[in-house]
């Protein structure tokens, strides 16, 4: 091991270790997502808008039945997001090249490489898995929901209506069907292919390689490749994403690192107030008690010069009643004279 | 003695009893409705909407609010300015009772609220900013319970608890320093995940130092208005230190808050250059940023400084509740008004009225508490069995 890798991995070790092991950002390495994880190409070219994957979702997720059955393509007039009782839903789009055919695109959780609801989870509800799936465990959930709050897509959802066991609800790229080795229910009910399931290293050669065959049905952008550090779901479109309700303005960076800085700030903060406000309490201390010193010398002072001018007093008191007395003495012996020789001379 | 007990009889059925009275009931009624029903029978809470007022407003605004327990102790105490003295103990009885609603807002409104202490006991979720606000209200609300128990031990005449208590005074400080700049600064730092979901012109990655120095402002706001409000309807209570001191509180607060205002409208504006969003300021959005740093930030930090030098305690007063209606404001905007602003209006959010009833009743509860205990414990006046003790 070189020496530079030994203090890197010492420095994410410690890093990791006063802000948790699951946050990649720790490392000085962009995280890639783990080798090996499942995907989903979905190309967008492709989809006709049918509902399958809705109900097949609905199936082997065992969701309510809907108002308005499956094969009712009516729905597809209005705008819709998921929601508790749908993890996926499609949406219907106009289309600007060529207005007859409109778009249609899916959308469910996206199964961020560094998903942001993980890392905003206060009791870890959330995990990224080896395979893809970002999973949620309602065992452990609040219902604080900061990660409906932090998903970029807008993807979680809640059961308000639940008074004592609200669960966060989302798709869960069918784990329980991947790890049998099943598709995922949408994959496996597309009738168009427009859904792929695959290693997400290879859905994106796929992808590439789409696009490079015919450069004109599409736009030359793999969507999820890089937003938000990238995502296991990947689409292929013919038009801009942003005409299909798709935020083209994600960024590249992975969610945790806008909260890396703020949580590195906590041991700064941790350990220098103390110092600090020791210190300042220190000097506010020592500022009074040099006052008080200074307070108890002019005491001092003060009642020294007291002293001495009292002395000084007596002293001259003292003089004066000497000299008092003396001229009282020499009057005294002075008229005891003058009567003595008055009496001789009467005498 | 006996003044006082007329005056606590003559109140007991006033227009304000009569008033919160009604308040209570109301909030119990849609207490039951909200546990019994879940979030969507009381609240407009939806799934672009995870957060409304009860975290808008409850928790980051009365966070922020609550905040003058920090700042005053840590000015008597670690900055040694003696002549606030007479202002700790309202402050941190404030503080104590902010955070104690926070707690009690945030159990309506997380799905499910016995679970609270589970980012401490079952799994720690560290990479989130919210474990680290959990975590410090945690143990803030226990450092503010301690700091207020001298108050409530030596109303209950336990002298040898109190001077223990009296002892940690200058470690607790410390510790609330500690912890209030780590949650008052988390709170801003929780909206650094949603960059594409925040105004640009709010988000900003110096959103937890924003928090962070507008809390010391709603900390010293809210002292000078909570004390120019127990003076109105508390002096009976107050003893001769307090009613000296009250003038050089709002004076010396008057002049800090002006002084930091200014500062946090220098690092907003450094803010908004940094990510070069100025030319964001001549749209809809953006007359409402003018709005807030002008209305908000700057008048108030003109007025404070104004009132400071020609001693006008009155202006000075008024400017800390406009000051502390400023901090609702921001903190609303970055939670509600900014965030989800690329939503149409349809998928915006406004509160449903037993959402907002349930804010009030809260408020209301606060209130009560403060008048119960400033009543009875020794808070706007010195003990005097403990009058030369500190
Ligand atoms: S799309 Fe949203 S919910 Fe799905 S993994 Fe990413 S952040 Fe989490
Ligand atoms: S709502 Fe549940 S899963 Fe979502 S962040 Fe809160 S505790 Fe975690």
């Amino acid at each position: 091991m070189s020496r530079r890798k030994f203090l890197g991995l010492a420095g994410a070790a410690g890093a990791s270790a006063l802000i948790g092991s699951s946050a990649h950002s720790a490392s000085n390495k962009h995280f890639e997502g783990y080798p090996n994880s499942f995907g989903v190409l979905h190309d967008i070219t492709l989809c006709v808008g049918c509902r399958s994957c809705e109900a097949a979702c609905n199936r082997v997720n065992e969701l309510p039945q809907p108002d308005v059955s499956f094969s009712d393509v009516s729905v597809l007039e209005q705008k819709r997001r998921t929601s508790s009782d749908a993890f996926t839903v499609v949406n219907k789009h106009a289309n600007l090249k060529n207005s007859k055919v409109p778009i249609f695109n899916k959308i469910q959780c996206n199964h961020c490489l560094e998903p942001a609801c993980a890392s905003v989870c206060f009791v870890k509800a959330f995990k990224k898995t080896e395979q893809g799936p970002v999973l949620y465990d309602p065992s452990v959930c609040v219902g604080c929901r900061y990660c409906m709050v932090a998903c970029p897509f807008d993807i979680p959802t809640y059961e308000y209506d639940k008074a004592f066991t609200p669960r966060v609800r989302k798709c869960t790229l069918c784990y329980p069907r991947i790890i049998e080795g099943l598709l995922p229910g949408c994959v496996e009910s597309c009738p168009t292919g427009a859904l792929k399931f695959g290693k997400r290293d290879d859905l994106i050669k796929i992808a590439r390689d789409r696009i490079s065959k015919k450069p004109e049905k599409y736009i030359e952008h793999i969507y999820g490749e890089h937003e938000m550090g990238g995502t296991s779901w990947l689409y292929l479109s013919g038009v801009p994403f942003k005409q299909l309700g798709m935020r083209e303005d994600l960024g590249i960076k992975p969610a945790p690192e806008y909260t890396a800085g703020a949580l590195s700030g906590v041991p700064i903060v941790v350990g220098l107030w103390p110092v600090l406000l020791t210190g300042i309490y220190a000097m506010t201390k020592r500022k009074e008690k040099v006052a008080d010193l200074e307070k108890k010398e002019c005491v001092k002072e003060a009642i020294e010069k007291e002293k001495a001018d009292a002395n000084a007093k007596l002293a001259k008191a003292m003089e004066k009643a000497e000299t008092d007395k003396k001229t009282a003495i020499d009057k005294a012996v002075k008229k005891a004279l003058e009567e003595a020789s008055k009496a001789k001379v009467e005498g | 003695m006996s003044s006082e007990t007329i005056e606590s009889r003559k109140t007991y059925l006033n227009a304000f009893n009569i008033c919160a009275g009604m308040i209570v009931l109301i909030g119990l009624f849609v207490t039951f409705l909200r546990f019994t029903g879940g979030l969507a029978k009381v609240t407009n809470l939806s799934n672009y909407n995870p957060w409304g007022i009860w975290i808008g407003f409850d928790l980051l605004a009365g966070v922020a609010l609550a905040a003058g327990g920090y700042v005053t102790s840590a000015a008597v105490y670690i900055f040694g300015m003696k002549k606030y003295h007479s202002a700790v103990r309202p402050a941190v009885l404030t503080g104590f009772l902010g955070y104690s609603l926070v707690v009690i807002a945030l159990s309506y409104d997380v799905g499910r609220p016995w679970r609270l202490p589970y980012p401490f006991i079952i799994q720690q979720g560290t990479t989130s900013l919210l474990f680290e606000v959990a975590a410090c209200v945690a143990l803030y609300l226990t450092v503010l319970f301690l700091e207020f128990s001298p108050a409530a031990l030596e109303w209950l005449g336990l002298k040898k608890a109190r001077s223990l208590a009296v002892k940690l005074t200058m470690v607790l400080t410390i510790f609330g320093v500690i912890l209030s700049t780590l949650h008052q600064s988390s709170l801003g730092a929780l909206f650094l995940i949603v960059p594409s979901k925040l105004h640009p012109l709010w988000y900003s990655p110096y959103l937890p130092i924003f928090f962070f120095v507008s809390s010391i402002i709603a900390g010293l706001s809210m002292v000078i208005f909570e004390s120019s409000l127990s003076h109105k309807h508390f002096a009976y209570k107050m003893d001769e230190t307090h009613l000296k001191e009250k003038d050089d509180i709002t004076l010396g607060f008057g002049k800090a808050a002006s002084l930091v205002l200014a500062g946090y409208f220098t690092i907003k504006v450094i803010g908004v250059s940094v990510a070069n969003n100025w030319s964001l300021i001549a749209t809809p959005y953006g007359l409402w940023f003018l709005v807030e740093m002008l209305g908000f930030v700057a008048l108030p930090c003109f007025l404070y400084a104004i009132g400071v030098r020609e001693k006008k305690v009155t202006l000075i007063r008024w400017t800390a509740l406009w000051t502390v209606i400023g901090i609702v404001v921001n903190r609303l905007n970055i939670s509600l008004v900014a965030f989800n602003w690329h939503l149409p209006s349809s998928e915006r959010y406004f509160p449903h009225w037993m959402e907002i009833v349930i804010s009030v009743f809260l408020l209301t509860v606060g209130i009560i508490a403060f008048r119960f205990i400033v009543t009875k414990m020794p808070i706007l006046y010195e003990h005097p069995e403990y009058k030369d003790e500190h």
